[in-house]
């Protein structure tokens, strides 16, 4: 049993918890023997409780000496924060969600105490609590890399779904304690000034489907999501599409689903095309059933589904748009 | 305004990848090798950049002088001036990378070339480490910032952009910065004729590490366990639809 005591950087949302860093506290918990988490930019008090709950048993609650501060996300002040919160906690390990945020202020963090870091972790394997080896995705998650951490602070990142979310097992509301951090001026030159919204809700109806079909590569162009979209709108679904649709500029973004797209969790999810890369697979395992659609039977998206079609996406999936009409009547 | 873009060659990995004997590697033999979307974008932003600013835009990379092609691709699409700061790569770390591109930013300026805006990839699509450009900011004592999809250059004053699941978030930096990219924000352009002919020509300025790596902690790569297959196959091509209909009508979703 680990005897470190882990400092977890949330990211809260809405002045809730996030998945993510429900995911992180459950991950610290199963590495450490005490965890502390850390509160930046919003109100410490309001998530105490919910931490608490994933195990936290202290809070820090980070209030700039002088002004506001942390009102707006400033990654430099971030790392400074977490800085503080490690003095203060004398946390030997710190961890934060694998998200861009998560990631940028720890590679701060990393600069500032002299130490190593490791991105997108998804397992400890070993801490005998001078050295720890973990392993973390590369690749773009279709290899895993086992990187010692020998600093006297070891930093990690989360990777996403890593572990499932568990309530502790004695939970308690955690003890919220206000934080001073003393910022230099330099730490707030790269500040976010302004945040444009996006399209209203472009991602939302995607996140909330009952069904979502799935497009990949195997598409082949951005003319051949007639019979995707036919399906989805036949199922009262939505489309979801894999990171080679976006950045071939077939689909927009919005409709990404994976580790840098949405999450979804949906009932029924219809995979038509995706081999299914762990960046896929990060967005779409909580579907509660997979039906791939797959030339490739051997494709990790099939051997991961609960049901497959074996054949040309172009031939099924008309096929299916038929037979549900011809259902219809 | 002077732009340095660095790149990584990186094996274009597709789909399954095999490791190399020792488990320390990638076996790249049968496999491409390319940059990732984020550096692509990164290249195609600093030679924007030097474009509207009326300056350059030099390329980067640490490597062997097998990246020499990557580089040889970024001067094709308007690079120009390309450094190889020549060493094997598989055993740097972050900080190493970060070290390097540093001693090379600070050489030129001794030369007289100050770069106003250092640009790379978000993450690099092999090791994913996610801070090589936090770490060169902190070494050369610059803003940064990461995850910029685009931005916009007016005199000594950096806007720049991030995608965020809120919307767009803003940065306004002075210069000189650092900021890594992220694909999505513009298009990469195609290398032209007289691009790739001057890419040929181009000579390519080699120098060596300054300093020994501190490395990078890895023990190993391993490929992630494949999950016990449960999957039931509902048949083969088109004729499979009744199968899917009748799946879909249990599980409620076909209405």
């Amino acid at each position: 049993m680990s005897t470190r005591t882990a400092l977890v950087l949330l990211e809260p949302t809405g002045g809730a918890l996030s998945e993510v860093s429900a995911e992180s506290l459950t991950f610290a918990r199963h590495a450490a023997a005490e965890v502390h988490a850390l509160v930046v930019g919003a109100d410490a008090s309001t998530l105490a409780e919910e931490a608490g709950r994933l195990g936290a048993t202290v809070v820090h609650g980070a209030a700039a000496t002088s002004g506001d501060a942390f009102s707006a996300y400033a990654p430099a002040a971030w790392a400074a924060a977490v800085v503080a919160a490690v003095e203060a906690s004398g946390a030997t390990l710190v961890l934060a969600a694998g998200t861009p945020r998560g990631n940028e202020v720890l590679a701060h963090v990393a600069c500032r105490l002299g130490v190593a870091m490791a991105a997108n972790v998804v397992q400890v394997d070993g801490d005998d609590g001078g050295s720890m080896v973990v392993s973390r995705q590369v690749l773009g998650g279709t290899a895993l890399e086992e990187m010692r951490l020998t600093d006297r602070v070891a930093l990690l990142t989360v990777a996403g779904h890593a572990c499932e979310i568990e309530p502790a097992a004695a939970p308690a509301a955690a003890e919220v304690r206000p934080l001073d951090v003393a910022l230099d001026p330099r730490d707030l030159v790269v500040r976010v000034v302004e945040t444009v919204a996006g399209e209203p809700d472009a991602s939302g109806a995607l996140k909330s489907a009952k069904v979502v079909v799935g497009a990949g590569r195997g598409v082949g162009s951005a003319d051949g999501f007639k019979e995707i979209t036919d399906l989805a709108d036949l199922l009262g679904g939505a489309v979801g599409v894999s990171r080679v649709v976006t950045s071939l500029g077939w689909r927009p973004h919005h409709e990404q689903v994976g580790q840098t797209g949405s999450r979804i969790s949906p009932d029924v999810y219809i995979p038509c095309g995706i081999s299914g890369a762990i960046q896929h697979w990060a967005g779409c395992s909580s579907a509660k059933t997979i039906l791939a659609i797959n030339t490739d039977a051997e494709a990790p998206m099939v051997t991961k589904a609960h049901y497959a079609v074996i054949g040309d996406l172009h031939e099924v999936v008309p096929a299916i748009n038929e037979e549900l009409r011809r259902r219809r009547g | 305004m002077d732009v340095l873009v660095c790149i990584k060659r990186v094996p274009d990995t597709g789909g399954a990848i095999t490791l190399t004997d020792d488990g320390m590697g990638v076996d790249s033999r049968l496999l491409g090798h390319t940059v990732s979307p984020h550096e692509e974008a990164a290249v195609e932003l600093a030679v924007q950049t030097a474009k509207a600013t009326g300056g350059s835009a030099t390329v980067l990379t640490v490597g062997t002088d097998d990246s020499i092609e990557q580089l040889r691709n970024a001067v094709a699409l308007g690079c120009t001036s390309p450094v190889l700061v020549e060493v094997e790569p598989d055993r740097l770390g972050p900080a190493d990378v970060a070290g390097m591109i540093a001693d090379v930013v600070r050489r030129h300026e001794e030369r007289g070339t100050s770069y106003g805006l250092v640009l790379l990839g978000n993450d690099a699509a092999d090791t994913g480490d996610f801070q090589v450009g936090v770490r060169l900011a902190y070494e050369l004592g610059r803003p940064v910032v990461t995850g910029v999809s685009r931005f916009e250059v007016d005199g000594e004053e950096v806007t720049a952009r991030v995608e965020s699941t809120d919307g767009t978030d803003v940065y306004r930096l002075p210069a000189p910065a650092v900021l890594t990219v992220m694909e999505g924000g513009v298009e990469p352009r195609y290398p032209s004729v007289p691009g790739r002919m001057k890419a040929k020509k181009a000579v390519v300025e080699t120098v060596e590490p300054t300093h020994e790596p501190v490395g990078n902690g890895r023990v190993r790569l391993k490929l992630p366990p494949a999950p016990p297959t449960r999957v039931e196959i509902l048949g083969e091509g088109a004729s499979a639809a009744p199968a899917v209909v009748d799946l879909l009508e249990k599980l409620g979703v076909a209405r």
